[in-house]
């Protein structure tokens, strides 16, 4: 598939990590193309959170280069990260909203540090965000030890999209949710990936959610990494690749993703957990 | 960058709102002060002509769905014209979800007198609960202990032994250190006084006394509570967290016999040792603060430190060690069974338990003062 270079948001070239002795990637090299949604799979232990971190920012590696939007992730001076940073959202593994803060405070936390703006404005912004992650009004009020992991998830979500990021990055954003508030977590992603022309990578174990809303995936596998459509991992060679996409697991999620979405409706009237 | 605006106009019979530019996040704030300014009509036709719209995002999407809120309240037909394709994805997000409405933060309750008195009432209760579930735990412990007696072998020797190590022997240097800048500064400010008197030689009786009777174990006391009794709520309380004490009792096991017992024990037969290293060093700092300021030389310290002071007020100190130390541990282990399952609670327990284990050694040693005085000592 060519696509012009200007397209592409985050190239990933020659990365390698180490924690002490360790070393997690080996030379990985990864381009993320605007619009699509990646998925980063491996096994426990393979880098998947690392990796993701490393785009980020939050890690640095041992050797390599990283661009997002045209930038060297390296080399940043700090109001260069600061204006970067406005341009992508970050979902952690378990939300990481700020406890002391109510859901609406914890969404206003980016809008207050980056764009000045009147309060009600602010409240009005962020009860949006809210309605659009799925969460019920009140939700706002509610500090993040009142809500269930799902619920969690969404607002970790909201905040993430507070200031309509180009690329949104997500850490397992269905570990830890049941398998029907899961199903409607992909199908939220997929509907605000339509609506705000969102680019997303996210690092998952789930196969529902490669199955369902990924474009293309990047299996990480012996320190190094292999992008491709799904039918192209499907063919793989590779045990490891083999035994992930079909195994039990990944049959049933293949089957599931080729009906159509029918038996998962339901879960578009549940909110999450 | 075109900047944000909008025209209204009259069409014939509908009213057309032109919005024109970047209805983005960054104008937002701008286009929110011009909206509320305008004035807005009703029961008329109105239509939305989006035409001019070059970029948008959520913030300028809820602007225009904030607007076709107002004017559909106000009665006016309104409709949305010349949306581009590109963002028509979008606004169908905002459309949907955009009948939200902020709530108001929650406001903290009024002060009032009522309300205060209200919650003198509640830190009563709570206190009272309190005071009820930590002598609830005094028993359990107690009952373990009296089980001990009766089994020794259940003790946990290495596990005694460790606890022995790093709640004494680990704090030699801190306690010593401070008991002796103490036993320097006391000397230094009893010689001051009573130099005035010429009383200079009854330093030694000031600093023998206050640092044996009281200064030494409380001083100590107070250290230990900070190091130790810290460390066993943060311990038991992660090990909470991870429902590693669960697990310790779905395998059989009895948490107190095999947390709690240890550090109490371990600490009290520890602290009194703590003590008399602790008396020797604040006395080792007078003796060379007098030497040094006072030139009082080191065989009339000792002395007149013999004649000021009996064998007792060495015991009065050393004999509250044990007691302050079951309290301490007491505390420290009772909050880390009290941590909630969030790492939050660790933290906060934490700092309770060391304020309430150094209040309540307070509260014991003028119980002892007390008690003392009566039985004359």
């Amino acid at each position: 598939m060519q696509t012009p270079p200007d397209n592409i948001v985050i190239r990933v070239h020659g990365v390698v990590t180490r924690f002490g002795a360790q070393t997690v990637h080996d030379g990985i090299d990864l381009e993320v193309q605007r619009g699509e949604v990646l998925g980063i799979v491996g096994g426990s232990g393979t880098g998947k959170s690392v990796l993701l971190r490393t785009i980020i920012g939050l890690q640095r590696p041992a050797s390599g280069r990283v661009e997002v939007l045209g930038r060297d992730m390296l080399h940043l001076r700090e109001a260069e990260q600061r204006e970067l940073e406005q341009h992508f959202g970050v979902l952690f593994q378990d939300g990481a909203l700020f406890s002391s803060l109510t859901v609406a405070q914890n969404i206003e936390v980016p809008l207050r540090e980056h764009i000045p703006m009147p309060e009600p404005l602010m409240a009005e912004i962020a009860a949006t965000k809210i309605a659009m992650v799925g969460l019920p009004d009140e939700a706002g009020d509610k500090f993040p030890s009142q809500l269930s992991g799902g619920m969690r998830k969404r607002s970790g979500l909201a905040r993430a999209l507070a200031l309509d990021p180009d690329i949104l990055f997500l850490d397992e954003p269905t570990a830890g949710l049941d398998p029907i508030a899961a199903s409607a977590f992909d199908r939220l992603i997929g509907d605000l990936k339509a609506g705000l022309g969102l680019t997303v990578v996210m690092a998952t174990h789930d196969l529902d959610s490669l199955f369902a809303i990924c474009d293309r995936v990047a299996v990480l596998v012996d320190k190094k990494i292999r992008v491709g459509t799904l039918a192209q991992h499907l063919e793989d060679p590779h045990p490891w690749i083999q035994a992930y996409f079909h195994g039990p697991r990944g049959r049933a999620a293949h089957d599931v993703s080729t009906q159509q979405h029918a038996p998962i409706d339901l879960a578009s009237q549940s909110l999450a957990g | 960058m075109a900047t944000a605006s909008f025209v209204a106009a009259a069409d014939r019979d509908a009213l057309v709102f032109q919005a024109e530019g970047d209805w983005l996040l960054a104008t937002a704030a701008e286009l929110d002060r011009r909206l509320r300014a305008l004035e807005l009509p009703s029961g008329r036709q109105v239509v939305l002509d989006l035409a001019g719209v070059e970029r948008l995002d959520t913030a300028g999407a809820w602007l225009l769905k904030r607007t076709d809120n107002e004017l559909v309240a106000r009665g006016n037909a309104v409709s949305l014209a010349n949306v581009r394709s590109n963002l028509a994805p979008l606004l169908d997000q905002v459309w949907t979800h955009g009948a939200a409405q902020p709530l108001p933060h929650p406001v903290p309750p009024h002060h009032t007198l009522a309300g205060f008195i209200a919650r003198i009432g509640e830190v009563t209760v709570q206190l009272m609960r309190r005071a009820y579930s930590i002598t609830g735990f005094f028993g359990l412990v107690t009952e373990t202990f009296l089980d001990l007696l009766r089994h020794p072998h259940r003790l946990r020797l290495p596990a005694l032994v460790a606890q022995m190590e790093t709640v004494g022997v680990n704090a030699m240097p801190i306690v010593g250190l401070l008991s002796f800048l103490i036993g320097v500064v006391f000397a230094y400010q009893g010689a001051d006084q009573l130099r005035r008197f010429g009383a200079e030689i009854y330093t030694v009786n000031l600093l023998g006394i206050a640092i044996l009777r009281e200064l030494g174990v409380l001083l100590t006391a107070i250290i230990i509570a900070g190091r130790s009794g810290s460390a066993f709520t943060a311990q038991i309380g992660t090990m909470q967290v991870n429902e590693e004490i669960d697990a310790l009792r779905t395998l059989g096991l009895n948490p107190i016999q095999v947390l709690v017992v240890p550090r109490v024990l371990g600490l009290m037969l520890t602290l009194p040792l703590l003590v008399v290293y602790a008396d020797f060093m604040g006395l080792l700092g007078g003796c060379l603060m007098s030497w040094a300021s006072l030139g009082i030389l080191i065989p009339t310290f000792l002395e007149q430190l013999h004649s000021a002071i009996g064998l007792w007020t060495f015991w009065v100190g050393v004999i509250k060690a044990p007691f302050f130390a079951a309290i301490i541990a007491l505390v420290g282990c009772y909050e880390g069974f009290n941590v909630a399952r969030s790492a939050d609670s660790v933290g906060r327990l934490t700092t309770q338990s060391v304020v309430e284990s150094i209040f309540l050694v307070i509260v014991a040693d003028s119980a002892f003062s007390i008690m003392f005085s009566l039985l004359k000592i």
